[in-house]
C-alpha cells in the first residue's frame, strides 16, 4: 500500500462495475450502430454510415428528436421552478418541519416509475379524476384526455425527477451563510431582490447539477413516455427500443441511442460552459 | 432627546428571557458597546434595533420616530456582520454599490460614492476583487464600506473582529474608531472582548442574563464597576468581604489579618473589588495582607502573580518597572488603598 497506489485501490472496484458494465456496452453498441440490417437475412457485420444516413434524412426521426428534447427542456424548466421554490421553503423549515417535509420530497423515490407513472394513467385518462374535477369546476366544457399527450408526459416526468432538482438545490442552500440575505434586507432590498440577486446566484450551482441530471435523465427517459406517450408520441428511447425488440434492427437502433447520447452531452456541455461562465465566482470559489 | 432610545425592550422565546426591560438612550454620533458573555441578550438586542427579530414588548425610537412597524429594508441601518456576509457572487466594488442600487442612485453618482467609501477602509485598489481571494480583515473592510456607503443613520456592528487575528483586530480597532470619527456615525458595537470595548466605545453598556448591569463611559465602568459582575467581567477583579472595626480601631475595615485605615471614608458593606494592578508589594504592616508567592507569571510589561492569602488567592499585576517582584514561595505582604476598594453589591460608592 503506497500513496500513489491507494486511490487507485480504493476506486478499482466501482472502475470495474463501470468498465464491465457501461464502457464496454456502449462500445458494442457503438459498434453495432455501423452494421447493415437486412429484413430477411437479419444483422450483417459490416462498417458503413447507412443507419446515421436514414436517421439524418428522415424527417420522422427529426419529429422525434424534437420531441425528446422538448418534452426535456419542458421537464427541466418545471423542475427547476417547482423544485429550487420547494427547497428554499425547506431550507426555511424548523428542524422538525424539514425532516418529515424532506421524507415526503423524496418519497416517491422509493416507489418505481412503472407503478407511479401507471397512477398517473389512471388520473389522466378522459374519464380520469383530473378530466372529473376540471368539469366540476367548469373549467373544461368537454373530458379533457392527457393521456398519450406531450402535457400528460411532462407533467408525470416532471412528478418523477423533480426531488432530483429538490436535493441538489438544497444541498446548495445549505452552505449559504445566511446572514447574506439579512445583509441585503438591511442595504434596502425587498424580500423578491434578495431572492433573485443574492440567493440565487449563490445556489447556481445546485440548480445548474440539478438541470443537468434532470435534462439528462428526462432526455433519456424511457417507462414514462413509454406509458403516458404510447407509440404514437415516441421519444427517442422508446423509438430506439421498438427498433431493438419490435422491428429487430439493432442497428438502426443503436444509431438512434448513440445520436441521442451525442446530443444530450453536447447541450448539457454547452449550458454547463454558458452557467460556470455567468457565475464564475460561484463556481471557483473551493480553489483560491 | 436621545437620537436612538431602546424602552422596556424585552424579548422573551417561550419562558427563556432572551433581554428584559432593556432602556438605553444614545446620543447622536456617540460610539456605544453592548458588551456581554455569549447568551447575555446583546445580539438579541441589535437584531431588534436592526429589525431581523421582533420585540415582545418594548419601543425603539429612532430621530423621534417609532420603527416598530418599519420593516428591515426600510430602516436605512448600516450592519456589519461577524461572518461579514459579503456576497460571494459579486466584487468588492459590487457589494460596496448594492445598498445604493437599492436606493436607485444614478449610476455616475454611484461609482464615485463606491470609489469613495473604499477609499475610506483604504481598499481602491482591491475593487474588482471577489471575497473568496480577500483576506479577513480586507472582507472586514469591505463589509465596513458597504454598510457605510448608502450613510445610515446608525452602525451596528456584531462582533465584526471576533474572526480576526489578535495583531489585525487591534490594526482594526484603531481603524473603526478613526473611521467612525470621521463619518460620525452613531454607531452600536456588539461584543464580548472587554478590551475592544474599552478601546473603542464613549459609554458601554454592560449586559448579563438579558439585563442592563451597567451603563458607563469606559473610565468609570472599569473604576467603579456597578456590580461583582461587571468587576468581573471587565478586567480581573479581586473581591473581599470587609468587617467595620469597632472599639479602638473604629473607621478601619478588617480584611483577613489586614486592618485598613479608611481616611474618613464610611466603611463599605457587603462586597468589595480590589483591581490587581492597584496592589502593591510592601514591608509587614498592620494594613498589609501576609499571604505567600504561589505562581508569577511574566508577561513582558507586566507581571501577573497568584498570591495565597487567609481570605483566599489574591491576583495582583505588577508593571516590570525595574523594581524586582518576589520570587514564587517567598512570604508577601499586599496593601492598597482604601479607595481602591470598589463597593459592588450595597453600601456607598468611594
Amino acid at each position: 500500500m503506497n500513496a500513489r497506489l491507494n486511490p487507485w485501490l480504493l476506486s478499482a472496484p466501482a472502475l470495474v462495475v463501470y468498465a464491465t458494465f457501461l464502457v464496454v456496452p456502449l462500445f458494442l453498441v457503438f459498434l453495432i450502430s455501423f452494421f447493415n440490417f437486412e429484413f430477411y437475412g437479419g444483422i450483417e457485420q459490416a462498417f458503413s454510415l447507412a443507419n446515421y444516413r436514414d436517421i439524418v434524412t428522415d424527417s420522422y426521426y427529426y419529429e422525434v428528436y424534437a420531441r425528446t428534447f422538448g418534452v426535456a427542456a419542458a421537464v427541466t424548466v418545471v423542475s427547476l421552478l417547482l423544485g429550487t421554490a420547494e427547497a428554499y421553503v425547506l431550507s426555511r423549515m424548523s428542524n422538525r418541519w424539514k425532516g418529515i417535509f424532506l421524507m415526503v420530497v423524496l418519497g416517491p423515490l422509493l416507489i418505481s416509475v412503472v407503478v407511479r407513472t401507471l397512477g398517473w394513467a389512471l388520473l389522466f385518462g378522459s374519464t380520469g379524476l383530473i378530466s372529473q374535477g376540471l368539469m366540476a369546476l367548469g373549467l373544461a366544457s368537454a373530458p379533457v384526455n392527457l393521456m398519450y399527450s406531450n402535457t400528460g408526459v411532462i407533467i408525470a416526468l416532471t412528478h418523477v425527477l423533480v426531488p432530483f432538482m429538490v436535493i441538489s438545490v438544497w444541498a446548495s442552500l445549505q452552505r449559504i451563510n445566511p446572514s447574506t440575505e439579512a445583509a441585503a434586507l438591511s442595504l434596502g432590498a425587498s424580500q423578491f431582490t434578495v431572492l433573485r440577486r443574492v440567493i440565487v446566484p449563490q445556489i447556481m450551482p445546485g440548480i445548474l447539477s440539478g438541470s443537468i441530471m434532470v435534462f439528462a435523465m428526462a432526455a433519456s427517459a424511457f417507462a414514462t413516455p413509454a406509458i403516458i406517450g404510447g407509440r404514437r408520441l415516441k421519444n427517442v428511447a422508446t423509438a430506439a427500443y421498438d427498433e431493438f425488440l419490435n422491428t429487430l434492427n439493432w442497428p438502426l437502433g443503436a444509431a438512434l441511442a448513440m445520436l441521442l447520447l451525442l446530443a444530450t452531452v453536447l447541450v448539457l456541455v454547452s449550458a454547463n460552459r454558458m452557467i460556470e461562465r455567468r457565475y464564475g465566482a460561484i463556481f471557483n470559489q473551493g480553489q483560491r | 432627546m436621545a437620537y436612538l432610545a431602546l424602552k422596556g425592550l424585552t424579548k422573551r422565546y417561550g419562558d427563556l428571557v432572551a433581554v428584559e426591560g432593556l432602556d438605553l438612550a444614545v446620543e447622536r454620533g456617540e460610539f456605544i458597546s453592548l458588551l456581554g458573555p455569549s447568551g447575555c441578550g446583546k445580539t438579541t438586542t441589535l437584531h431588534m434595533i436592526a429589525g431581523f427579530v421582533e420585540p415582545t414588548s418594548g419601543s425603539i425610537e429612532l430621530d423621534g420616530q417609532a420603527l416598530d412597524k418599519v420593516p428591515a429594508n426600510k430602516r436605512g441601518l448600516g450592519i456589519v456582520f461577524q461572518n461579514y456576509a459579503l456576497f460571494p457572487h459579486m466584487t468588492a466594488a459590487e457589494n460596496v454599490a448594492f445598498g445604493l442600487e437599492m436606493q436607485k442612485m444614478p449610476r455616475r453618482e454611484r461609482d464615485t460614492r463606491v470609489h469613495e467609501a473604499l477609499q475610506l477602509v483604504g481598499l481602491a485598489h482591491l475593487a474588482d476583487r471577489h471575497p473568496a481571494r480577500m483576506s479577513g480583515g480586507q472582507q472586514q473592510r469591505v463589509a465596513l464600506a458597504r454598510a457605510l456607503v448608502i450613510r445610515p443613520s446608525v452602525l451596528l456592528l456584531d462582533e465584526p473582529l471576533s474572526n480576526l487575528d489578535a495583531k489585525l483586530r487591534e490594526e482594526m480597532q484603531l481603524e473603526l474608531r478613526s473611521i467612525q470619527r470621521t463619518v460620525g456615525t452613531t454607531t452600536i458595537l456588539v461584543t464580548h472582548d472587554q478590551s475592544e470595548a474599552l478601546a473603542l466605545s464613549d459609554r458601554i453598556v454592560v449586559m448579563n442574563q438579558g439585563r442592563v448591569e451597567q451603563v458607563a463611559d469606559p473610565f468609570s465602568a472599569y473604576e467603579g464597576p456597578a456590580s461583582g459582575f461587571v468587576g468581573g467581567f471587565l478586567g480581573k477583579a479581586n473581591v473581599f468581604t470587609p468587617q467595620a472595626e469597632s472599639g479602638e480601631a473604629a473607621g478601619r475595615a478588617r480584611i483577613g489579618e489586614a486592618s485598613i485605615p479608611m481616611d474618613g471614608l464610611p466603611v463599605p458593606r457587603g462586597t468589595v473589588i480590589v483591581r490587581p494592578e492597584k496592589i502593591l508589594f510592601s514591608e509587614p504592616a498592620a494594613c498589609a495582607l501576609p499571604g505567600r508567592m504561589k505562581a508569577r507569571v511574566f508577561q513582558g510589561n507586566h507581571w501577573l502573580c497568584q498570591v495565597e492569602t487567609s481570605v483566599g488567592e489574591v491576583l495582583v499585576i505588577r508593571q516590570n518597572d525595574g523594581v524586582p517582584v518576589p520570587d514564587e514561595g517567598q512570604p508577601v505582604h499586599l496593601r492598597w488603598r482604601a479607595r481602591d476598594m470598589c463597593p459592588v453589591d450595597s453600601g456607598t460608592r468611594p
